[in-house]
């Protein structure tokens, strides 16, 4: 008897072991969140998105470029990614079975786990290097580079989701493969995909390892790809590692930015791919 | 399928097989860029940069052992703390936890992961250094006299690393190994109960059961944990000396690239920091691929061996 009690003592001691365990990991979360917040908010001003950084010394000033840095180098590094990870994950899903396929897939993981300090020395190598100069362009390969796992293997996947009857009655109606992909197949998965690339999106506006030696910093203005550009994430980590009062509470509400907007591009790519996946695609 | 079309689609296949071999050509170029880019202090040091300890710019005296020690003794911590939990959390969600908290508490661990690495560092320098720097000041002196713990209470060191990397793991294992447990069979839970197991006995057959899968799991965190940047340089310290002691400043190796690039005087500094960027290149690259092979095989027993035959339908028949 008592031995059934032991086992029985052992299995809900582990079982509330499992559910501690949840919490340990949901306090920092929570911590994180509570911190990013509630310092954020205090230094977070119309300034903040207006103007561009003062000098040392001087308090006040803000990101605006930033944050527009921040955009424009997620934005280019889409326009390098999304050709390439859609085209490779139509290549992936439609012709599977190929050897080819097989090898991109291992690769495109491969690339995924690639450590994001390492991306940022290889846009060095192909872009700051031969150019002499760090430049938007550079750090927009960076994430271009991060990007085109992510968004290939998200195509991927949405398009082994689309009903094979599709294909094969748009085959049947006399399309090549080639036109019944593309006119039927895609766009059957496209919001699916759409979702796919906002979540890498939402991803990379983080990243910070990448862009510290490639499209570097830039105390002003800049819009021209071939200058060197301000970015959230490196502002930040200018400001964090500062021994200036007033800089560390620009870079907890430039935190907050950033965070506000990759969690509301999460979830806003969540519910969508939730609500995807009750209408349309799966049927 | 071949007709007088085909050529059309031969056209269509070769237009997106380009692409595709575009994502083949881009890892290579990575390997091929990075050694390209540090052949002085490759020729230079040659396997001695691995073996010794000088890191001296100034000098012009390389030896990468600190960081080597430093990105490896770091991610060992960090999976310590991070696998039992991830595991934990894995377990509950797929094994215990009521249908109605599932979809919240996978979105929680999520969240986890969409917070920004600088973010992390940034939460860690002010708010989890000085509470590490706390417990460092009120551990008993008898402790401090071990070598896991020597060394002035600071706050930066291996320990806060260890515990940031800890967090930023914990969401890639737990969701990998919850696919594990996933594709472990219903039966082999259901046998177990049979045979009068406590719930904790039957999830232990699982875990079992899905034990290639959940090594891999923990494999691709160490692969994470390897290469993590930010997070880890702006709380390890930065100093690179090879330490046992938890609460010692130290540095790794993605750290040293992130703070040493942009200033690097001359073209050895520089070379020998791309040398390291190659080195964790390689290992990342075998670690991914191992933990990869892992799950890969995992699945595939999963799916070959599916549902143990108990064919009850056989027992009736013979009554």
């Amino acid at each position: 008897m008592s031995r059934t009690w032991r086992r029985r003592a052992t299995s809900h001691i582990a079982v509330g072991l499992c559910a501690c365990s949840v919490l340990v990991a949901v306090i920092p979360l929570a911590a994180i969140l509570f911190f990013v917040v509630s310092q954020g908010i205090q230094a977070l001003n119309w300034d903040f998105f207006t103007k561009t950084p003062v000098p040392v010394g001087e308090t006040g000033g803000g990101m605006s470029n930033a944050i527009i840095g921040s955009l424009m180098l997620s934005g280019l590094g889409a326009l390098m990614a999304v050709p390439i990870g859609i085209f490779s994950g139509i290549y992936m899903s439609e012709y599977a079975g190929s050897r080819l396929a097989s090898a991109v897939r291992f690769a495109a993981d491969t690339l995924n786990g690639v450590p994001s300090i390492v991306i940022g020395v290889f846009a060095y190598g192909i872009v700051v290097l031969p150019f002499k100069q760090f430049s938007m362009i550079a750090g927009g390969v960076a994430l271009g580079t991060m990007m085109i796992p992510i968004i290939a293997r998200n195509t991927e996947e949405l398009l082994k989701l689309v009903p094979h009857t599709l294909r094969e009655g748009a085959l049947a109606l006399g399309a090549t493969r080639g036109r019944a992909i593309m006119t039927v197949v895609l766009p059957a998965a496209l919001p699916g995909i759409i979702t796919g690339v906002v979540l890498a999106l939402a991803r990379i506006a983080g990243e910070t390892a990448p862009l510290l030696f490639t499209s570097f910093n830039n105390r002003f203005w800049n819009v021209d790809p071939t200058q060197p550009t301000a970015s959230l994430t490196v502002q930040i980590f200018t400001y964090a590692t500062s021994p200036y009062e007033d800089w560390h509470r620009q870079a907890w509400a430039g935190a907050l930015v950033l965070v506000s907007i990759v969690l509301i591009c999460s979830i806003l790519a969540r519910v969508a791919t939730r609500r995807l996946e009750k209408m349309s695609i799966g049927g | 399928m071949k007709g007088s079309r085909t050529g059309g689609d031969g056209g269509f296949r070769l237009f997106v097989g380009a692409f595709a071999v575009l994502v083949l050509a881009v890892v290579a170029a990575i390997g091929i860029e990075l050694a390209r880019e540090s052949t002085l202090s490759i020729q230079k040091f040659g396997f001695g940069f691995w073996l010794t300890d000088v890191w001296d710019p100034v000098s012009g005296e390389f030896g990468a052992r600190p960081f080597i020690w430093g990105t490896l003794y770091s991610s060992v911590l960090a999976l310590l703390i991070a696998a039992p939990i991830s595991l934990g959390i894995a377990t509950y969600i797929s094994e215990l936890c009521p249908p109605a908290l599932r979809q919240p508490l996978i979105f929680l661990t999520e969240l986890l992961a969409a917070i920004p690495s600088i973010v992390y560092g940034l939460w860690g320098l002010f708010v989890l250094v000085p509470l590490v720097r706390q417990l460092e000041a009120s551990m008993p002196a008898a402790l401090r006299q071990l070598p896991l713990f020597s060394g002035p209470p600071i706050g930066l060191g291996m320990f806060s690393a260890a515990l940031i990397l800890a967090v930023m793991v914990v969401p890639f294992i737990s969701s990998l190994a919850r696919e594990v447990l996933k594709a472990v069979p219903r039966t082999q839970r259901e046998g177990a109960y049979a045979l009068g197991a406590t719930q904790w006995e039957a999830i232990r057959v699982a875990l079992t059961y899905g034990r290639t899968g959940i090594i891999g799991a923990i494999m691709l965190g160490f692969g994470r944990a390897l290469g993590e940047t930010m997070a880890v340089t702006m709380v390890i310290g930065n100093n690179p000396t090879i330490s046992w002691s938890l609460f010692a400043p130290q540095y790794t190796m993605a750290a040293v690239i992130a703070n040493e690039f942009t200033e690097a005087a001359d073209e050895l500094h520089l070379h020998a920091l791309i040398e390291i960027g190659l080195v964790l290149f390689v290992i990342t690259l075998f670690v991914n691929a191992l933990s990869r092979l892992l799950i890969w095989s995992m699945n595939r027993q999963a799916v070959s061996r599916p549902a143990t035959k108990i064919e009850p339908a056989k027992i009736g028949s013979a009554a």
